[in-house]
């Protein structure tokens, strides 16, 4: 039943869009077209950010500093069922999505998209966002000062969602 | 902070290194930082331009805005402070049913229109108000449907079943956009401006 719900998803969305668009009478392909002409631009701005990121990440990763920190924290993670990969995935995540997606990618190659870790991984990376980011930008486009409650309130929900998808992703997959 | 973070990665990283006899490694690292970039960029490319392709339909049929009137009434339960027919809503409408598709770099124009829209409101302008909060936490919460970024990134390292998490991430979504916004509702009750 849930596997059914994922995979399915995807191409209902994709009927629906199109078959509305047609409805509509909207020249469907044309109109894909030039929306997909728009990821050029996309992919443009997320270059540099994403060079950047990989580039500072792999040096500290790599480094193999982060297998000493491991060694303190493993009884407890191993108590809770989170594995020690996923760390550098949970701090950084809120902070930035480059280097978030490149830690992403970086445990795909290491221990491929199928594995629990893998899977772990991408329900984080799906069901929050770069808190930090959103709100420098949001707030600082019309020069907000104090912002009050909404770090707390924006962590929180990152907390959150960072623990549901362990729970659901070793409930489901483990 | 996201310049302290990149110097901390770079000067931690390379500190250890040379520490622990690893200049190999180092120099290695270095230089792959940009082979690697461009084999990702690559990677999740062709996804989002399919997706952005799909996206540009339901806007121009008009699909997308009809699904944000139906998120309307909902809104509007959540943004007390926003009087009936205010432009903010439509803008806040348009940024969460982007979201939803996993078009985060298209929904921010319409987040920022919306907290421009916001300020209007506002009646003390340095100050985030109640409604700017519940927006941006109903914002960073994530609440996503599909997102394609990750599934692309799924499909090029070969994932057998890529789509297979689609359905944990949205309950992982619900349950975070969902405590956010009563923790949200809670501290607005203990810090009445």
């Amino acid at each position: 039943m849930i596997n059914m719900i994922s995979n399915l998803a995807l191409p209902i969305i994709v009927i629906t869009i199109v078959t509305y668009g047609v409805y509509k009478k909207i020249d469907v392909y044309d109109v894909f077209i030039e929306g997909a002409k728009e990821s050029f631009d996309m992919i443009f701005t997320m270059f540099p950010c994403l060079l950047g990121m990989i580039f500072a990440v792999n040096i500290f990763i790599s480094s193999g500093i982060l297998n000493y920190a491991y060694i303190f924290l493993e009884p407890l993670l191993n108590f809770l069922k989170i594995p020690a990969q996923i760390i550098p995935m949970i701090i950084m995540r809120p902070i930035s999505g480059s280097s978030s997606l490149v830690i992403l990618n970086n445990i795909f190659q290491n221990y491929g998209p199928d594995s629990l870790i893998g899977k772990m991984a991408s329900v984080i990376q799906g069901s929050t966002d770069t808190t930090f980011y959103i709100l420098t930008l949001y707030f600082g486009s019309i020069k907000i000062k104090k912002i009050r409650y909404s770090l707390i309130a924006g962590l929180f929900a990152d907390l959150i969602g960072i623990t549901s998808a362990i729970i659901i992703v070793n409930y489901l997959f483990g | 902070m996201i310049n302290k973070i990149w110097f901390f990665f770079i000067i931690v990283g390379s500190l250890f290194c040379l520490f622990t006899n690893n200049i190999e490694l180092l120099n290695k690292e270095i230089l792959n930082s940009a082979k690697s970039s461009l084999e990702m960029i690559t990677k999740i490319f062709p996804v989002i331009a399919l997706w952005l392709g799909l996206m540009n339909i339901a806007t121009k049929s008009g699909l997308l805005k009809k699904l944000s009137h139906l998120l309307s009434p909902v809104l509007y339960k959540l943004f007390p402070e926003i009087p009936k027919n205010h432009e903010s809503i439509d803008f806040i409408a348009t940024n969460v049913i982007s979201n939803m598709f996993g078009l985060g770099s298209a929904a921010t124009p319409s987040g920022l229109k919306a907290m421009k829209s916001l300020q209007t409101l506002n009646k003390k302008k340095d100050t985030a108000s109640r409604s700017m909060i519940t927006f941006l936490v109903l914002n960073t919460s994530g609440v996503t449907l599909i997102s394609t970024t990750i599934i692309s990134l799924r499909i090029m390292h070969n994932s057998k079943n890529p789509t297979e998490i689609v359905f944990a991430c949205i309950l992982a979504t619900f349950l975070s956009t969902l405590s956010g916004l009563i923790m949200d509702r809670l501290l607005s009750r203990k810090n009445k401006i």
